[in-house]
């Protein structure tokens, strides 16, 4: 049902002042149902801190995010997003299985049990392994599975190949594509040139 | 209900972690029997002066090995990124916070209350106090883990908070302290701690209802450091 509807993600003016520095001033952007946004520029340009602000983490220093025509934050925003950022937000003592139990708690049911998620990210067999027995690159992609099995539309990514092998960023790229195909939509930043085939891509450049 | 799931979630996978990390739980635990079974040895054969000073020794033990322990409450989920998802639930962050400050409760609070009696009746506490030994620990831990929240939140985005956390929490700390150790003495002797008991509810009503919401606020301003 949500596939038909169209969502948008809305940033104007928005501005960011980092210890007396511009990081970025007077941007603006707009994200539909099936677009991706990339960020890009080099270290220290403020591509994490335009993701923080479109969490809702931080607050802009000038302007606005909305969601839907609405400013964030708003509850329904924080039901319509999930977040994958540096730290991966997983618990090293606890086992996979665990983990996206907490994750699943934390939001609503998405289109793919657990089950189904490890399968897709290729970590069947490991639902009771603890992560500290778990490669970088399988971390990560037990972070993306995150956003497999909770309800989202929209997925705010930062640097999401980290750590993946070749075949981990492939496997990645596709359920990207999947993503915006189903009526997803992402903002994401990354130094690797993204491959999404039949997506439309729109990329920002932070200087 | 699904928040009600977010909160059980919550307090469940603290609870696992706990059990996880065992030290965790036993460093204050033993922190509590140390600094009691020290006193006799320090104070020398006066079971009199042992026996009057004897609420005050556990009582400011247990707000000690507390203050120990509040550190470990928020400080994995802010390194990790836990707290970044918890934040970015769509259910609200104060009942999410009340999860993990009870589950921090059950770990640090409760083991204190189990091993109270026993340091009790080596302080030589009379038999008519222990009883409300325990109901003051049953009512005042909950609020020292309840207060101590809102410090660490605060404090958690800072590299070395310790020392401001302690300033910032020990103050908040001392009517607990005052009425729970009163109570208890007055036990002792006989006399009725009605009033004490009402005020140590009502404080940890007050604090139930008034604490998650300025936890919840101070962790998204730590965040964003």
């Amino acid at each position: 049902m949500q596939s038909n509807l169209t969502h948008q993600l809305q940033g104007e003016n928005l501005s960011c002042i980092r210890d007396d520095r511009e990081l970025f001033a007077n941007l603006c952007f707009a994200v539909h149902t099936g677009q991706v946004l990339l960020l890009e520029g080099k270290n220290g340009s403020g591509k994490t801190s335009l993701l923080r602000i479109i969490c809702g983490f931080r607050e802009p220093d000038t302007g606005a995010v909305s969601w839907c025509g609405e400013e964030i934050p708003q509850s329904q925003y924080y039901s319509d997003m999930a977040y994958v950022g540096h730290l991966d937000g997983i618990k090293k003592e606890l086992t996979v299985n665990e983990n996206l139990r907490l994750s699943l708690a934390l939001g609503q049911p998405g289109k793919l049990t657990i089950q189904q998620a490890l399968g897709k990210v290729q970590l069947v067999g490991y639902d009771d392994t603890l992560i500290q027995a778990l490669s970088a690159g399988q971390k990560r992609r037990l972070s993306l599975a995150r956003l497999l099995i909770t309800h989202n539309i929209l997925w705010i990514l930062d640097e999401p190949f980290t750590s993946l092998d070749k075949q981990g960023i492939v496997l990645v790229e596709e359920l990207m594509a999947e993503h915006c195909a189903n009526g997803g939509m992402m903002v994401m930043t990354s130094h690797h040139d993204v491959n999404l085939q039949g997506v439309d891509v729109q990329s920002i450049r932070l200087s | 209900m699904a928040m009600f799931d977010a909160f059980t979630a919550i307090v469940r996978r603290d609870l696992v972690l706990a059990m996880r990390r065992r030290s965790e739980i036993a460093n204050p635990v033993l922190f509590f029997i140390l600094v009691i079974t020290l006193f006799p040895l320090g104070i020398g054969a006066q079971p009199k002066l042992l026996q009057a000073i004897a609420p005050g020794i556990i009582w400011v033990s247990a707000l000690l090995a507390t203050m120990l322990s509040l550190d470990s409450l928020f400080r994995s989920d802010f390194d990790d990124g836990s707290l970044e998802q918890i934040l970015l639930s769509p259910y609200p962050t104060s009942i999410l916070v009340l999860g993990k400050i009870t589950a921090h409760w059950l770990t640090t609070g409760l083991p204190l209350l189990i091993v109270a009696p026993l340091l009790a009746v080596f302080l030589g506490m009379p038999n008519e106090s222990l009883s409300i030994l325990l109901i003051t620990l049953l009512l005042g831990t909950p609020i020292l883990s309840l207060i101590g929240a809102v410090g660490v939140a605060l404090t958690v985005g800072l590299r070395r908070g310790g020392m401001i956390l302690s300033l910032l929490v020990l103050p908040l700390y001392v009517p607990v302290l005052i009425f729970a150790s009163n109570a208890v003495e007055m036990a002792s002797t006989g006399l009725p701690v009605t009033a004490q008991i009402n005020i140590l509810i009502s404080m940890l009503l007050m604090a139930l209802v008034l604490a998650p919401w300025p936890t919840a606020a101070a962790l998204k301003m730590s965040i964003n450091s």
